[in-house]
């Protein structure tokens, strides 16, 4: 993997008439995890669309490579994966179609039993031919989060990934993620759970204070 | 990468836009009664004003189905240009909610005693005109997004837009039918189409990207 390197400089976001965080600066680099503290309310999920580029920041820069994202939005988005609140899945389709049509459009060339792997390690076998509407919610949750396999984005944001998760999903999903920063992989998360997110190295952040 | 899209539909909907079309032309008939020369008269009006209503009724769920499951964010960051993906989006909505229109219309045109070079020119003008109400219906589609009673909005906003299409489409059949020849009128829509679709998949990406922070 080529290195990556995310510069946040001077980050300020509002919402409404409200700001909820100003002055924001960090940096993270290939091999890093950044965990994302705060109360309901304190603004994390508005810095975390902010740097997918789905919030306009009000003022401060997002740098990827030391280029503008918003600038080098087709280069940036190729290293990104973004998984928020909702599922981004279609619920007429199955967990298999999901996932190819999001292959397809991030341009990577993926081989069917890859798919099937990916399901699979998410323990999703059974249910590749059902349609995502007919799944549980930690199962929906299972399927979104079985594109972290399939793509080699190399910058994961991930918010509230724990949600609806069982305890054996939980701990699955920690080792992809330890694995991904093993290998030079970035990784932004916010959970309220209390789970230890130990890998390589760790930045935590805290807002709302 | 569009037949993707078009595969991400569902395709319950279609036959909803259709059977309104038919009904409402086929209204227009029984309520103004068996006067032949009349009906031939308004019956290009009369299939082109349901074939814009008809496309109305489909136009709200273009984006809506994809924001509320977040399908339409996670477009929004693929690297690919958005007005692209909206243009295949648009192609789809015209594939299920246009095309079945434009095969419609001879049939209907036959319920206004229309014969068969009318029908024709009818048919033709529906399938320069409805990828054109298609591509508007988007902008105003992106504009609503995530709006309460947003349908009616878009009505609103791209009713009006639909009025040129509408006096050059009708006005081809008319001046067709009275022998003046339509060159006029269908190069004119054959513009009117080239600039939609240059300009609204753009427009509508802008639209996206506001409705969605």
């Amino acid at each position: 993997m080529e290195n990556g390197l995310l510069e946040i400089r001077a980050l300020a976001c509002e919402r409404g008439d409200r700001q909820l965080f100003s002055d924001l600066s960090f940096s993270l680099q290939a091999g890093e995890l950044l965990h994302v503290h705060g109360p309901n309310g304190s603004g994390k999920t508005t810095l975390l669309r902010a740097i997918a580029g789905l919030v306009l920041q009000e003022r401060g820069e997002i740098l990827w490579n030391g280029e503008s994202s918003g600038k080098e939005k087709d280069a940036f988005n190729r290293e990104l994966l973004y998984l928020g609140h909702h599922y981004g899945l279609k619920f007429e389709l199955t967990g298999y179609e999901n996932l190819k049509v999001f292959a397809n459009l991030s341009g990577a060339e993926i081989r069917e039993h890859e798919v099937e792997a990916a399901l699979r390690r998410f323990g999703l076998a059974h249910c590749v031919e059902l349609p995502v509407k007919m799944l549980s919610q930690g199962q929906k949750r299972r399927v979104a989060l079985a594109r972290l396999l399939l793509q080699s984005s190399k910058l994961w944001i991930l918010d509230e990934p724990f949600v609806a998760l069982d305890a054996a999903a939980v701990e699955l999903l920690l080792e992809v993620i330890k694995t991904h920063v093993a290998n030079g992989g970035m990784v932004i998360l916010t959970t309220h759970q209390a789970v230890a997110v130990e890998v390589g190295s760790v930045q935590h952040l805290h807002l709302g204070q | 990468m569009r037949d993707l899209t078009l595969a991400m539909r569902h395709r319950s909907d279609v036959l909803t836009t259709v059977f309104f079309f038919i009904i409402v032309v086929s209204l227009f008939p029984l309520g103004v009664g068996p006067d032949a020369q009349l009906l031939k008269e308004m019956a290009a009006g009369v299939v082109w004003v349901a074939a814009l209503l008809a496309s109305m009724l489909s136009l709200t769920r273009l984006f809506a189905d994809d924001y509320h499951d977040g399908t339409l964010e996670q477009l929004l960051l693929v690297p690919q240009p958005l007005s692209l993906i909206v243009l295949g989006k648009v192609l789809a909505h015209w594939i299920i909610s246009g095309l079945p229109l434009v095969l419609m219309s001879p049939l209907l045109g036959l319920q206004f005693g229309l014969e068969g070079d009318a029908l024709l020119m009818l048919m033709l003008t529906l399938l320069i005109g409805t990828p054109v109400l298609s591509l508007l219906g988007a902008i105003g589609a992106a504009l609503t997004l995530g709006l309460r009673g947003g349908g009616v909005l878009v009505s609103l906003l791209v009713l009006p837009l639909y009025i040129p299409v509408l006096i050059f489409g009708a006005g081809a059949v008319t001046s067709n039918a009275m022998g003046m020849g339509a060159e006029g009128h269908l190069s004119l829509m054959g513009a009117i189409l080239l600039l939609a679709l240059v300009l609204a998949p753009w427009a509508s990406a802008a639209a996206l990207r506001i409705s969605l922070e």
